[in-house]
């Protein structure tokens, strides 16, 4: 069977300007092989990122995309969905953008449940600002920062942070790779409800130690475990894992899934109209709308 | 000369039912076929404190809530300390005999001191004692011989079909209010022949929703905060069945954000706050600016700075306002006068948003903003002008969103328009929409493409310079004095105005309801016969003179600031008149 789309129509012109290695590229390739497994019109996603080295990912896409300020890329995705929930939305961007400056937007949009995708590239590192601590940087890690005893701060645990928030699709996938990463990027574009896909993505310049060998000594699938992603508990007993309770094994793969929660968009009752951009503008009856004021 | 007018205050502590009471007593007043005005003096408190509102209620177009009140109802003790003193002459104050006591020595001449067991009465009806202020409510309404069936109809509103016995039982209060008052030597006749025409009556951030609803908004993201809270309230539960979606998030940043989303998805999109959260939306709004996103932003100032005072009114935020952002970005700023205004340029603002794909501020105060006024009826057959879009349909090679254009503005494209697909970004781009901040800048052919895209930007500053309200001057051209002065302070600065004129005092009053981009051409025209200026703001550094000095070079010869929380009255702007013509 013929395809629509080809895998090169959501290609844009532009090309990546991520450094040669960068877990970027997989990235970006694994939600190229998403979309084109889904056959997505791609004028009807949009793909709204914040600021840093992977909030660039939109341009090199053949959607519309909103690139945002930084950490605030999450409250412009929703307020879009708002306006017209047809889109398809996902939302790109690294650990400093959505669990450093834009954490207290990635608790709010999973506790309600929006149908958004959200994929963070997570490097542990602050990448084009050549170098910093993380949110995510390991504890004793040193950074430009944190140049004398290393990072004294805990890590945030996405994973657990987003069970405890009300995410519905928790998965954690490594730019090494790319095929598994694409099969939970897919999975999570068609879930009905807020996926966190947190994505082990290496920079090779500033992080020496998060690199791809080792994730590649460490990591282990899920899906091979027989875990079972309708338990929340189990998520959680997963999920810290790594960094928490132990460096040797870090757990890819699904966490956690729930189809049956509402969304926003299912609960909020303006939408009942249908989708606000192609709604008529005005009052009907402003004598009605009037009548309380006499 | 015959009164033509009337001036109710109630006051209490937080939780006794002022403003309920002074919310029946404003409706009853626009029932009776009176322009009517109201200001709320409230604290940052719940239950306690001192809180009281006043009513003016006039047979002619009123412009202020008035200062000296006719009748005075005291809750409370403190209430008496603080007001008695202000009462007219010929008018009376009411005051529970249990427990309020009143200083006769501090009172005007042929003032009426009608202690009332107005707790006595209301437990007589029923054991609950709150409906004291209903009794209080009755007294008032007898003194000044409004219609009583306006107070059934004002509680049945309240109340509504839900709790008749409550109706019935608060209509009973009032009554032995009336009664007792009757017993009492009857009211004061005044002599106004109320016309009993019911007039609309809504506070300005009401008028702000009704425009915003005439105009077809359809998102509204929202954090409370004073006094732009109310904005949120009534939209959540009008916004809606109107098919509006009305979201409370988690902070001020979330909401700019989220309005700048639906905003770029193709809707008419507003947010509402004061000026703490207008603090945090500067960075999202600039991002508005950039990726040419139009929304409608309200701010409605209150006493800065930081949490200042939280109740109280000012213009302290206009700075704010201006310089929102890092860099420079197109805006237009537009500053009401009135709820009709408030209505009108609303409505307007979302027109100029789409039409210059830009951010519009709507700037109010609290005074402006909670105040209920009387108003003609709004017009919903509002002009909707929804800007230049890139045709729908057929397929477009090499989209250009930012197309260089010479009124600055591009062809729109919102996502789900098949063919268009490009990447707002808040990165400076080209008319592609591709970044020359990453590869490009310093690149000489860049540096040069930078400077077109800023430029064709900033054009858009023309157009809405001409697109919208010039400012305007009142009164008589030859005056002695020219009143200058932006937004709220419209009603006292007018009967100012009037009242100078009855001691034989021209003044005018040139006004601005679009503060930025300035009518620099406009306004220099109207300076020209001015002979001397008064310039009256509320706030301390005279934020709008410095603005009309470096837009014209002009500078006022007199200037007053306020900034003690409360709004302008006509006296004192009518002694600030008098000192500077002496």
């Amino acid at each position: 069977m013929k395809l629509e789309f080809e895998m090169d129509t959501y290609k844009s012109e532009i090309k990546p300007t991520w450094c040669p290695g960068c877990g970027d590229f997989a990235v970006l390739r694994a939600l190229q092989m998403s979309i084109h497994a889904l056959q997505l019109e791609p004028w009807n996603i949009l793909v709204v990122s914040g600021i840093g080295c992977s909030s660039n990912l939109p341009h090199f896409l053949s959607t519309y995309g909103f690139h945002a300020i930084h950490g605030r890329a999450l409250p412009v995705a929703e307020g879009a969905k708002l306006a017209n929930p047809d889109l398809q939305v996902i939302v790109t961007g690294g650990d400093g953008d959505g669990y450093g400056i834009g954490v207290g937007h990635f608790i709010h949009a999973m506790r309600r449940n929006f149908d958004i995708t959200y994929l963070v590239m997570n490097n542990q590192i602050y990448g084009l600002t050549t170098g910093q601590a993380s949110p995510t940087s390991e504890k004793g890690m040193k950074t430009k920062s944190t140049p004398i005893e290393g990072v004294i701060e805990n890590p945030v645990d996405p994973i657990s942070l987003a069970l405890a928030s009300g995410a519905t699709y928790v998965a954690r996938a490594f730019s090494g790779d790319v095929k598994g990463m694409a099969e939970l990027v897919k999975n999570g574009i068609q879930h009905h409800g807020f996926s966190l896909i947190d994505c082990m993505s290496p920079c090779v310049t500033y992080n020496k130690v998060n690199t791809y060998d080792f994730f590649r000594e460490r990591v282990y699938d899920l899906q091979k475990e027989n875990h079972d992603t309708s338990d929340m508990k189990a998520a959680f007993a997963k999920a810290i894992e790594w960094p928490f309770v132990a460096r040797d094994r870090i757990p890819l793969g699904l966490f956690y899934r729930n189809e049956n929660v509402p969304t926003y968009e299912d609960l909020e009752p303006a939408l009942k109209k249908g989708s606000p951009v192609r709604q008529p503008l005005g009052v009907e009856d402003p004598d009605e709308l009037l009548s309380e004021f006499l | 000369m015959a009164k033509r007018d009337l001036v109710f205050r109630i006051g209490g502590a937080a939780g006794d039912g002022v403003s309920s009471t002074a919310e029946s007593f404003a409706k009853i007043s626009a029932r009776s076929g009176m322009h009517t005005w109201t200001y709320s003096s409230y604290q940052s408190v719940i239950r306690g404190g001192h809180v009281w509102t006043q009513i003016r209620g006039g047979l002619d177009p009123v412009l202020s809530h008035g200062v000296d009140p006719d009748v005075v109802v005291c809750l409370n003790q403190q209430t008496m300390d603080v007001h008695q003193g202000q009462v007219s002459e010929g008018g009376a104050i009411v005051y529970d005999v249990d427990g309020t006591k009143p200083d006769p020595s501090k009172v005007r001449g042929n003032v009426r001191l009608l202690g009332i067991p107005l707790r006595k009465k209301a437990q007589s009806l029923s054991p609950n004692a709150l409906m004291r202020n209903t009794v209080a409510l009755g007294a008032a309404v007898r003194l000044f011989d409004l219609d009583f069936r306006h107070v059934e109809s004002a509680f049945k509103d309240i109340w509504g079909d839900k709790k008749p016995e409550v109706v019935q039982q608060n209509i009973a209060a009032a009554k032995l209010g009336a009664t007792a008052v009757e017993e009492m030597g009857g009211s004061l006749n005044l002599g106004l022949a109320y016309p009993n025409e019911p007039k609309y009556l809504m506070t300005g951030n009401e008028a702000i929703c009704l425009g915003a609803l005439a105009a077809g908004v359809k998102f509204l993201a929202q954090y409370p905060m004073t006094p732009a809270s109310s904005i949120l309230h009534w939209m959540a539960l009008h916004g809606p069945p109107h098919g509006v979606v009305v979201k409370q998030v988690e902070d001020e940043l979330a909401a700019m954000n989220m309005a700048v989303g639906a905003g770029f998805a193709g809707v008419r999109s507003m947010t509402a706050t004061s000026g703490g959260g207008f603090s945090l939306m500067v960075e999202a709004i600039g991002q508005a600016g950039m990726t040419e996103t139009p929304l409608v932003a309200i701010l409605v100032q209150r006493s800065g700075p930081s949490t200042g005072l939280p109740t109280k009114t000012e213009q302290g935020d206009l700075n704010l306002a201006l310089g929102a952002g890092q860099g420079d970005w197109p805006r237009a700023i537009l500053a009401p006068r009135n709820p009709e205004e408030c209505f009108r340029l609303t409505a307007q603002a979302f027109n100029l948003a789409e039409i210059y794909q830009t951010p519009i501020i709507l700037i109010s105060d609290l005074y402006l903003g909670e105040g209920y006024r009387t108003v003609e009826k709004p017009d919903f057959n509002v002009p909707i002008v929804r800007g230049m879009s890139a045709a729908n349909g057929a397929e477009v090679k090499d989209f250009k969103r930012y197309l260089l254009t010479e009124s600055g503005v591009s062809p729109r494209a919102i996502p789900g328009m098949k063919g268009y697909q490009f990447v707002a970004a808040t990165d400076e781009h080209m008319e592609n929409s591709e970044l020359i901040s990453d590869v490009l800048a310093g690149i000489p052919e860049y540096v040069a493409e930078r400077n077109r895209m800023h430029e064709k930007r900033m054009r858009k500053l023309d157009g809405l310079r001409k697109d919208t309200p010039p400012p305007e001057l009142w009164g008589p051209e030859d005056a002695d004095l020219t009143l200058i002065h932006w937004g709220s302070t419209w009603g006292a600065a007018h009967e100012a105005i009037q009242n100078v004129e009855a001691r034989g005092i021209r003044v005018n009053s040139l006004e601005f309801p679009t503060l930025f981009p300035f009518h620099t051409e406009a306004t220099l025209g109207l300076l020209k016969n001015v002979k001397q200026s008064l310039a009256i703001e509320g706030n301390y550094t005279g934020q709008f003179t410095r603005l009309l000095r470096a837009e014209t070079g002009y500078k006022p010869d007199h200037f007053f600031g306020k900034y003690d929380g409360e709004p302008f009255t006509w006296r004192d702007i009518s002694d600030k008149i008098m000192e500077a013509v002496a």
